[in-house]
């Protein structure tokens, strides 16, 4: 078939070099300094001149004529050069410093706001939700969405004490690995799977599903002369895995699932080490399409921090210094049975001193 | 088709400042039934308050077992749009760095061949084609490797490893992240493609303390620009700071976590001895300061999210590593690690879970490291000690050592 194209495998990823921009080519392991413009515009300078970076917000979850969109900007203003950024932002690289307010303007336009750089609230990391994963608890992109809205005033500034992080998981698979971000809003199913028994026989295969449970909380069972199975409900952690492998043992609860609120977690080894975040709000309802609850949450956790830390210390670090009591005060959050951990490391948690503050 | 889409739920998110990814997906429902019905579950999903996806059977491509995600509707007589909505992951080139030409050309494929819709970027890193059906598998995945692009990893394999700007972009990268993402995965296209490991297996790169790409939180091996020597001073640009009234004091010197900077309007000066590395002063004044000349890498292992036993930060294991090509001391320790996790790791156990099961002191036996006092945060506080040296009385060794 002298028509067909050969089939390639494992060719790998394109080397970057060709998408390289020339400065950054010639600037290569060479960069001298960085400045901030204004929020969203960064100047990197090297021997061979200055790079500028704009940098504006993306849904994550983009179409083709998002992208093109981006890509008509960069050919127009970038010499068609962009980069994504680790937290779904979009960088256009322009050598062309009198390229940044039209483009700026372009990005108005179109109502995509610039910003994200330094001490802002950067784009959120998130994971599918409703959209595209069967064991999400709430919806991702629409939590995002709705959160955003009400804090896109301090992604376009950098007047926070110091950057915050926000993430948001859908169920504790945390496939955004929200563990470690300054504000997480974690989805949470609060019930066991419930098991079809009259279609499970048919729909799944019992070693498979037995084997799929990380905690080995599934065991099988004969009913009515059928096998199915059962799940110890003390070890079930809901993470859907066995739905993963069975139909048969949907886990999403309408009447239960719903989102929990964290705090306090850090990545960079900026000042202190970096941090797990904590439980802050254990449950909050799932209120589609806006969230009311999750959004007045994470909004007054952000301007009781940014009304109370110092200069360039981050959610964890703050709250540190003025200990966690203090924290539940000021934010007027409820401290519960639920923050008090009872999972493997939960003795490392307990205050063992006098050190309160009265 | 897209005229007897009703979604006012959905229509309530294209109201605000933040980009909307309902209208979006909106602008491709004329073209796309795919886009049109997967709008149409999810408003369902928003009326019910559940998801609507199931998981099920392995779909991929021809010799690969990884890099393709199924993905079904539990709904699809009533959405057929979306009844299959498998994910294509597409690895990434190092740093996210893109002509508009090849991202055009991508999305040309998707638009032929899929929804029209996609993650920039997904949390592994990949590049994400959301939503195709089966039969358009293996033509999307011939068509993107005419161009050049290849599919990254998913399921029990090494997944697509991601990395920082670096040297490409940024005066803090203490090593070549781009080079070296390249490089491992390029050496590990096996790994990539093929599952065989007890579960996944993330690695990502940056070139500073800074961390940019998470991956002390989010890798299995993070492998983190660092300097051994002296942070570079620039007197002048130090002086040009303080003229312009930067506050030093608080901003600087009360913030080092060692105390090592002792500073004022007129000099700075820094126990290097002393110094964590932090990166935080060099943050304040990026150009007075910059990281030393002694570069290379600090490698920890072990980050994940909580599935099984909890999540984790990665575990520094070697405190300092040379990263220049060709990174054979780098291959070497991770396939040492590699092996023995392979020979002795459960079903769905991380490296992370790995270690703390068989002990930090059996793992480092085992893949030919040393214990060092960077490795742990203090040493143990329990007698428990296994001892594996000990003298019978009759030892001649014994009685000469009174």
């Amino acid at each position: 078939m002298a028509t067909e194209v050969e089939r390639k495998t494992d060719i790998g990823p394109p080397h970057f070099e060709q998408f390289l921009h020339p400065l950054m080519k010639e600037n290569y392991g060479k960069w001298k300094y960085h400045e901030t413009l204004e929020p969203g515009v960064l100047a990197h300078t090297g021997d061979a001149g200055t790079l500028y970076s704009v940098r504006c917000a993306s849904p994550r979850l983009a179409s083709t004529n998002f992208i093109r969109t981006m890509t008509g900007l960069a050919d127009k203003y970038a010499d068609g050069y962009l980069r994504f950024t680790s937290r779904n932002n979009v960088e256009f690289l322009l050598a062309d410093k009198d390229n940044i307010e039209p483009l700026k303007k372009d990005l108005a336009d179109l109502n995509i706001p610039v910003g994200g750089t330094n001490n802002a609230i950067s784009n959120v990391v998130h994971t599918q939700g409703w959209v595209h994963c069967h064991s999400s608890a709430t919806d991702a992109s629409g939590l995002v969405k709705a959160v955003m809205d009400e804090l896109t005033d301090y992604f376009t500034s950098e007047k926070l004490p110091a950057r915050i992080r926000l993430a948001v998981a859908c169920c504790l698979n945390m496939c955004g690995a929200v563990h470690a971000s300054d504000i997480a809003i974690l989805g949470v199913h609060r019930t066991p799977p419930v098991i079809d028994n009259a279609s499970l026989p048919n729909l799944c295969e019992i070693p498979t599903t037995v084997a799929s449970c990380p905690n080995n909380a599934i065991k099988p069972t004969s009913i009515e002369g059928k096998t199915t199975v059962t799940v110890d409900e003390d070890k079930c952690m809901y993470c859907g895995n066995c739905y993963t492998v069975c139909p048969a043992m949907p886990l999403a609860d309408p009447l239960n699932d719903g989102v929990s609120i964290w705090v306090g977690g850090k990545i960079s080894n900026a000042r202190s080490e970096p941090m797990f975040t904590k439980l802050a709000i254990p449950y909050l309802p799932n209120n589609p399409p806006r969230w009311p609850e999750a959004v007045d949450a994470v909004k007054n956790i952000v301007e009781v921090y940014a009304a109370n830390a110092k200069p360039f210390e981050r959610m964890g670090e703050w709250i540190e210094r003025i200990g966690w009591p203090k924290f539940f005060d000021l934010t007027g959050i409820e401290f519960t049975k639920y923050h008090l951990d009872d999972f493997r490391f939960a003795g490392t948690t307990y205050r063992r001193s006098t050190h309160n503050r009265y | 088709m897209a005229d007897d889409l009703k979604i006012p739920l959905l229509e309530e998110l294209e109201k605000g400042p933040w980009p909307s990814f309902v209208s979006d997906i909106k602008s491709m429902a004329d073209k796309s039934e795919v886009a049109a019905d997967l709008l149409r579950q999810l408003e369902k999903s928003y009326e019910d308050k559940r998801g609507y996806w199931k998981h099920g059977g392995l779909v991929g491509v021809l010799g690969y077992g990884g890099g393709v995600i199924g993905r079904y509707s539990a709904l699809p007589e009533e959405f057929p749009g979306v009844s299959h909505f498998h994910t294509v992951r597409v690895n990434q080139p190092s740093g996210w760095v893109y002509t508009s030409k090849a991202l055009n050309e991508i999305m040309d494929i998707w638009d032929e061949h899929g929804s029209g819709l996609t993650n920039m970027h997904g949390s592994t890193g990949d590049m994400v084609l959301l939503g195709t059906n089966t039969d358009e598998l293996e033509p999307t995945f011939q068509a993107l490797t005419q161009k050049g692009w290849d599919l990254g990893g998913s399921g029990s394999d090494m997944r697509t490893p991601s990395c920082c700007i670096g040297p490409a972009r940024c005066e803090w990268a203490c090593y070549d992240t781009m080079d070296l993402c390249y490089n491992l995965t390029q050496e590990y296209q096996d790994e990539l493609h093929r599952p065989m490991f007890n579960y996944k297996f993330k690695i990502k790169m940056s070139g500073c303390p800074n961390d940019c790409v998470a991956s002390q939180a989010r890798s299995d091996m993070a492998i983190i620009g660092i300097w051994k020597d002296e942070i570079q001073i620039d007197k002048d640009a130090y002086a040009a700071y303080m003229k312009d009234g930067f506050n030093i004091k608080d901003l600087v010197v009360d913030m080092c976590p060692t105390g090592c900077i002792t500073a004022d309007e007129n000099d700075i000066e820094i126990d290097d001895s002393n110094c964590v590395k932090c990166m935080h002063c060099i943050a304040r004044l990026p150009k007075a300061l910059a990281p030393g000349k002694e570069r290379g890498a600090t490698i920890s292992l072990g980050a994940k999210a909580p599935i099984v036993e909890g999540a984790l930060i990665a575990q520094n294991i070697i405190p300092f590593m040379e990263m220049e090509k060709p990174y054979e001391e780098l291959h070497d320790l991770i396939e040492r690690i590699w092996e023995f996790w392979d020979d002795h790791g459960k079903a769905r156990e991380r490296i992370g879970e790995f270690i703390e099961r068989v002990s930090l002191a059996t793992f480092l036996e085992n893949t030919g490291l040393d214990p060092l006092p960077q490795m742990v945060q203090e040493p143990r506080d329990n007698p428990y000690i296994f001892y594996e040296e000990y003298y019978a009385e009759e030892d001649e060794e014994a009685a000469s050592d009174e």
